[in-house]
């Protein structure tokens, strides 16, 4: 029904000490760079005449080229007189008009060498508020901990009982598959490495040091980090933006109590449990893979395993798991509490929870090396 | 408002027979209505009664089980999105709270759709979408802004912007006052009015803000029992005898509104 648009029409001829311009066609926005670059030929030290009676369509983007066109002339001191509009375009031409923006450039301060150590400086005050904020919530925790022995019926047991399978009975498989592979990895590394010196057997050693001092339970604290530390955030942080905490304080009801202390006791006693079974499983994929690779059998493995590894070695995990448990309960809560009311942080702080909790359970593994080679452990 | 009459008047959205259901729920049956070129129209209607549903329909959002829509001409069940670009058929939709999409700027919002133009370029994009924000009545810098660093009632007028980009003839606006302050309520109805008498917008509103049909409403259609009860005016609605018309144009609301109306109009008028 509507004609295939042509580009419009556009001439400019000289009357006295004016310039005419007339336009044909169809004034649209598919053909405004154009129109506006055959606008910007007009020249702004005479007045201009615009006929418009060719016009078949005309837009916006029309009244837009012709309103800056008008202030041009305007600044230059010259006069736009437009001729042979309709009623329609008329209304449009004031109305667009009347919103000309007028940009506001906002200048950009320069950065100057102070505002740059200004800046690192701001970056360091804030990290450490964050890790006051992270310390604060930990006492938050704890004194709720103390305060529900005094009162257990305070005490919410059934949420304690639903966050332990969440975080811990539903990420056993995970868990364990992970740990299975690392020690089959070690196992396989360690003995290619090994059989050029004659030592295989020494394999048992590299794979229960390895796993019950470090990997076991750091990685079991990364997976849950990355599974638990977003649940958190993600169902507190939802819970904020909906005003449902806000909603719990007005009713009298404790968050911390509710929400932080059955979330963040559960990882601390399910995490130990998770490692626990790492340890087992990362030992059973060693041994499996030192018995087909290097034909230790399982009675030498394990013979060699009870001889041969410190019981500290088993301790000094375990003593982490709790720390990590903490570290990563606190983080993922906290991040939950930053969330506004908008579904964009919600996201950025989920996120940035997950990141948060791997990196502060890695700090917190390597001041713990520091402290046990202290100690001469 | 003195409107020509119903048989000269260009008939821009023409329903016929509309039949919409979601399971055993019949949301529509039988529906007509036509709407004009150049006005305002409120859908009114209890809650639930499909007035989001006939919105959606009509722009393409939502497949209606039976019946035919036109838009100008053109059956929009059956052509295909470019037939129906290359025919010059285009609206907006403002959809509640704006739906701006929360990773670009409020400019850059308003950008997306003048970004199918071919051959556009960039810098005169930018300054058309900048006249489209201020038409929208936001000041300069909200262009910079993102849509959460917003206020409700900004990142309506930002929706607007955006549904306005193409210079559509006709814009689906879905409870645009819900949610504002009676002030901010009144200075969107003016900017409704504003954009339609002066870009000859073709305006489907639905709404619950009886302020809103007395301050811009060319016409008013009432749904009901699964149709389109009656259409008429403001004047029209009163003398319509059904329990839920009458409740609605006669309840304590409405006088309300129709007193603020008459006090707010009353001194002006010589
Ligand atoms: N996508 C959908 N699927 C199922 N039911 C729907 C869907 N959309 C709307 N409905 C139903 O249609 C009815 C009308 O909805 P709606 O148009 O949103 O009402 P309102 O008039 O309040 O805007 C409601 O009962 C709603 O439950
Ligand atoms: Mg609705």
């Amino acid at each position: 029904m509507i004609p295939p648009m042509e580009r419009p029409d556009f001439q400019i001829s000289l009357i006295d000490a004016a310039q005419r311009v007339t336009i044909k066609g169809a004034m649209t926005l598919p053909h405004a760079t154009t129109t506006e670059a055959d606008f910007q030929t007009i020249a702004t030290d005479r007045d201009v005449h615009l006929d418009l009676s060719g016009v078949t369509r005309f837009d916006t983007s029309a009244a837009w080229i012709i309103a800056s066109l008008d202030a041009r002339l305007k600044d230059a001191g010259q006069t736009l007189e437009i001729n042979g509009t309709s009623e329609e375009i008329k209304s449009l031409l004031r109305s667009v008009t009347a919103a000309m923006p007028t940009p506001t450039v906002v200048e950009q301060p320069k950065m100057t060498f102070m505002d740059w150590v200004a800046s690192i400086g701001q970056s360091m005050a804030s990290a450490f508020m964050y890790l006051a904020e992270l310390v604060g919530f930990l006492g938050l925790f704890l004194a709720r901990l103390v305060r529900s022995l005094r009162h257990p019926k305070d005490f919410r047991l059934t949420a304690l009982f639903h966050h332990c399978e969440e975080v811990g009975l539903k990420a056993v498989p995970i868990v364990a598959l992970m740990a299975f592979l690392i020690g089959v990895v070690l196992a396989f590394q360690g003995s290619t490495q090994l059989k050029q010196f004659g030592a295989e057997v020494f394999v048992v050693d590299l794979i229960a040091i390895s796993i019950l001092r470090e990997l076991g339970i750091l990685l079991t604290s990364i997976i849950v980090a990355g599974r638990t530390a977003s649940a958190f955030t993600a169902a507190i942080g939802s819970m904020k933006m909906r005003e449902e905490i806000d909603a719990m304080a007005s009713l009298g009801l404790d968050p911390a109590m509710m929400l932080f202390v059955p979330r963040i006791l559960a990882l601390v006693i399910m995490l130990p449990i998770l490692g626990l079974i790492a340890n087992v499983m990362g030992l059973l994929g060693g041994g499996l893979m030192a018995w087909i690779d290097l034909g230790i059998s399982p009675a030498l493995f394990m013979t060699r395993l009870v001889e041969g590894t410190d019981i500290n070695h088993v301790i000094i995990g375990m003593v982490k798991a709790p720390v990590f448990a903490l570290i990563i309960g606190v983080v993922g809560c906290h991040a939950g509490m930053q969330v506004k009311s908008n579904a964009e942080s919600l996201g950025r702080m989920t996120s940035s929870a997950v990141v948060a909790a791997i990196f502060a359970v890695i700090v917190a593994d390597a001041l713990f090396s520091i402290f046990f080679a202290g100690i001469g452990m | 408002m003195n409107q020509p009459n119903d048989t000269d008047r260009e008939v821009v959205i023409s329903i016929r027979g509309l039949r919409n259901q979601f399971g055993s729920q019949v949301v529509h049956d039988n529906l007509d209505l036509d709407i004009y070129r150049g006005e305002i129209i409120g859908i009114v209607g209890g809650s639930g009664t499909g007035k989001s549903v006939l919105l959606r329909t009509i722009a393409g959002l939502n497949r209606p089980k039976a019946g035919s829509v036109e838009v100008l001409g053109i059956d929009v069940l059956n052509a295909h999105q470019d037939g129906r670009a290359d025919a010059g058929v285009n609206w907006g939709v403002m959809f509640q709270d704006g739906a701006l999409f929360s990773s670009l700027t409020v400019r850059e919002n308003v950008e997306v759709p003048m970004r199918t133009v071919d051959g556009l370029d960039p810098q005169l994009r930018r300054a058309l979408a900048d006249l489209k924000i201020s038409m929208a009545g936001l000041p300069y810098f909200a262009g910079d802004k993102y849509p959460s660093e917003l206020s409700g009632g900004m990142r309506k007028r930002a929706g607007l912007a955006r549904a306005l980009a193409l210079d559509p003839q006709i814009v689906f606006l879905d409870e645009p006052t819900a949610g504002l302050d009676p002030i901010g309520a009144a200075d969107f109805d003016q900017l409704i009015l504003g954009l339609s008498r002066s870009l000859g917008l073709t305006v489907f509103l639905v709404t619950h803000d009886l302020d809103t049909l007395h301050a811009i409403c060319d016409r008013i259609a009432v749904l009901a029992e699964k149709r389109v009860l009656v259409t008429g005016t403001m004047q029209d609605m009163l003398t319509v005898d059904h329990p839920w018309v009458h409740e609605y144009f006669h309840g304590v609301r409405a006088r309300a509104a129709l007193d603020t109306k008459a006090a707010a109009s009353g001194p002006t008028k010589d």
